[in-house]
């Protein structure tokens, strides 16, 4: 299973007669395994990495620190619940330290996540404090490194 | 200068020229050309020990370390053996490191080898081994290797070898540029055959980690073998570090002692930054060592199905980044093939008559390459190929 996985998260655009190419394993037996590891949502599903800059999109996240009162027999998680649900929200994950929830936030404009925070994230019950940070540049993304390099060369002929 | 007589020593004129020179000016024209005939990994230096290259710069380690490389890295690479291979060795007396694995060879030889002295070579084999042999004063005796045994060498092949006076056996599994491996049990019989000649075992395990089926024996690993082996290793081929040129060789104290009083009067010591970089690499990057070895065992499976799909006979590799498939039902040399193919497809691949005479009806297809090229280079071979008739 983990070798299938390597190679999709690597390339999910592998096609199951691909997989088993480059895995040394019959296709029958590949297609049934990314078919189980699809239906137990081990495999959530596939996307492209897009770099929206370079496509002249306009996308801003904010980073947002939101320090909150859990509540009780609840703990974090129904805040949480309510948080997630926002499309504006990119991600969002518990953490340890000086704050509770680390929300992604993905907009048009600054403005856009600024009035996203300001209206619906800090009035909301529990919610303490929220700090906004905005992204600059994104240098590397969930493993990709998004900016231009120089190939590097190798002497075409070696022992 | 006057031409009467040659400057150049007799000993070094007399040196065929590399196999691949010939064919490296060729591609180096080609700036099209899709190169399967590379012996060096295609991922660049994991970071951390890019990183900490930098660093040892910055805090401005710029000096000599000792003749036999610093303390910690002995101590990393003894540690390293133990715990990949079960070997333990001194990191004082019985580990030296050098510039290379290359390095390490020409030391060993030069170590041991008296004038006429001979060499066991299992070929096809990387094409130092006889220059270096030669230069060390001592006579390569070639030691054909044969498909049918997947390259393996067997004991009754250094024996029909028949070489006199006879005092080491130079052989490199994972093998450049087969992919041959050695079993458990093969190595068994050469050490026992290399125990009852009395020869001194110089083990080139460049390729150790680049192994596909279920992990690599050291021959030094092997009961019997330890006092009489010189093992080689290095760091290019596993954490890519082929320009940092560093390796390593452990061995029996009195052997190591020899080589590292070569080492000392020829190179003092590895480079300082390199050694630095090493130390890092070998304490932290299994993980992409392993990604590395992933990766290209994906690429082996694909590169040996295409050269069978091709029609072309293809024995299975089971280590470095090589395959060896036979080109004989194509009846053109191994020369011939890799020339045609490049002029008339574009892709370079080694003929295997560079790496001794029993290469000779085979070409060596490096798969340090992307998929993507690799897949490019497949389907203009099987182009060539379907051409001139498997």
């Amino acid at each position: 299973m983990e070798d299938i996985l390597f190679a999709l998260e690597e390339d999910g655009r592998l096609t199951t007669a691909q997989l088993a190419e480059r895995l040394g394993r019959p296709e029958k037996e590949i297609a049934e395994a990314v078919a189980k590891l699809e239906a137990d949502k081990v495999i959530r599903r596939y996307r492209a990495v897009i770099d929206w800059d370079k496509a002249g999109a306009e996308r801003v996240f904010g980073f947002i620190e939101v320090r909150i009162s859990p509540q009780r027999g609840r703990g974090f998680d129904s805040i949480a619940a309510r948080i997630m649900e926002f499309p504006e929200v990119h991600s969002l994950y518990l953490m340890s330290g000086t704050y509770d929830l680390m929300v992604v936030v993905q907009g048009k404009t600054m403005r856009e996540v600024a009035y996203f925070v300001a209206e619906r994230l800090a009035p909301m019950d529990n919610v303490l404090s929220t700090a906004t940070h905005f992204v600059l540049r994104r240098y590397k993304v969930d493993g990709d490194i998004m900016v231009e390099r120089t190939e590097n060369k190798r002497l075409p002929v070696t022992p | 200068m006057t031409t009467s007589q040659s400057r150049v020593a007799r000993r070094v004129a007399g040196l065929a020229p590399s196999g691949i020179r010939k064919f490296f000016e060729l591609v180096e024209r080609m700036p099209d050309a899709i190169s399967l005939a590379i012996g060096e990994p295609d991922f660049t230096t994991p970071w951390r020990g890019r990183e900490s290259a930098i660093y040892s710069l910055e805090k401005g380690h710029t000096h000599y370390t000792p003749n036999r490389g610093t303390q910690e890295l002995r101590e990393a690479v003894a540690s390293y053996l133990e715990r990949r291979f079960g070997i333990s060795y001194h990191p004082d007396r019985e580990v030296l490191i050098t510039v290379g694995a290359a390095e390490a060879i020409d030391l060993a030889l030069r170590a041991i080898l008296d004038p006429g002295d001979a060499v066991l070579i299992p070929q096809p084999c990387f094409v130092s081994y006889p220059p270096c042999t030669v230069l060390a004063g001592g006579v390569p005796v070639p030691v054909p290797t044969r498909v049918e045994n997947d390259f393996r060498v067997q004991a009754a092949d250094l024996e029909a070898a028949r070489a006199d006076r006879p005092r080491a056996l130079l052989m490199c599994y994972p093998n450049n540029p087969t992919g041959a491996v050695m079993g458990r049990e093969d190595l068994e019989s050469v050490v026992r055959w290399a125990a009852e000649k009395d020869l001194v075992l110089i083990a080139d395990e460049i390729y150790a980690e680049l192994h596909y089926d279920g992990g690599h024996v050291s021959a030094a690993a092997i009961p019997g073998a330890r006092d009489r082996t010189i093992l080689i290793g290095g760091f290019s081929k596993a954490w890519a570090m082929t320009g940092w040129r560093l390796g390593f060789a452990a061995g029996p104290p009195d052997l190591i002692e020899a080589m590292a009083k070569v080492h000392a009067y020829t190179v003092m010591c590895a480079p300082t930054m390199a050694q630095e970089a090493a130390l890092d690499v070998l304490t932290g990057c299994d993980d992409e060592v392993a990604a590395m070895r992933r990766e290209y065992n994906q690429r082996r499976r694909i590169i040996v199905k295409r050269l069978r799909d091709m029609g072309l006979d293809c024995f299975e590799p089971r280590g470095a980044f090589y395959a060896f498939p036979s080109i004989a039902g194509t009846g053109l040399s191994s020369e011939e093939f890799a020339e045609r193919l490049l002029r008339e497809e574009k892709v370079a691949v080694v003929p295997g008559a560079a790496f001794g005479a029993c290469g000779e009806g085979f070409v060596r297809c490096s798969y340090a390459t992307s998929i993507a090229a690799l897949e490019e280079g497949m389907a203009r071979m099987a182009r060539f190929v379907g051409r001139v008739g498997g």
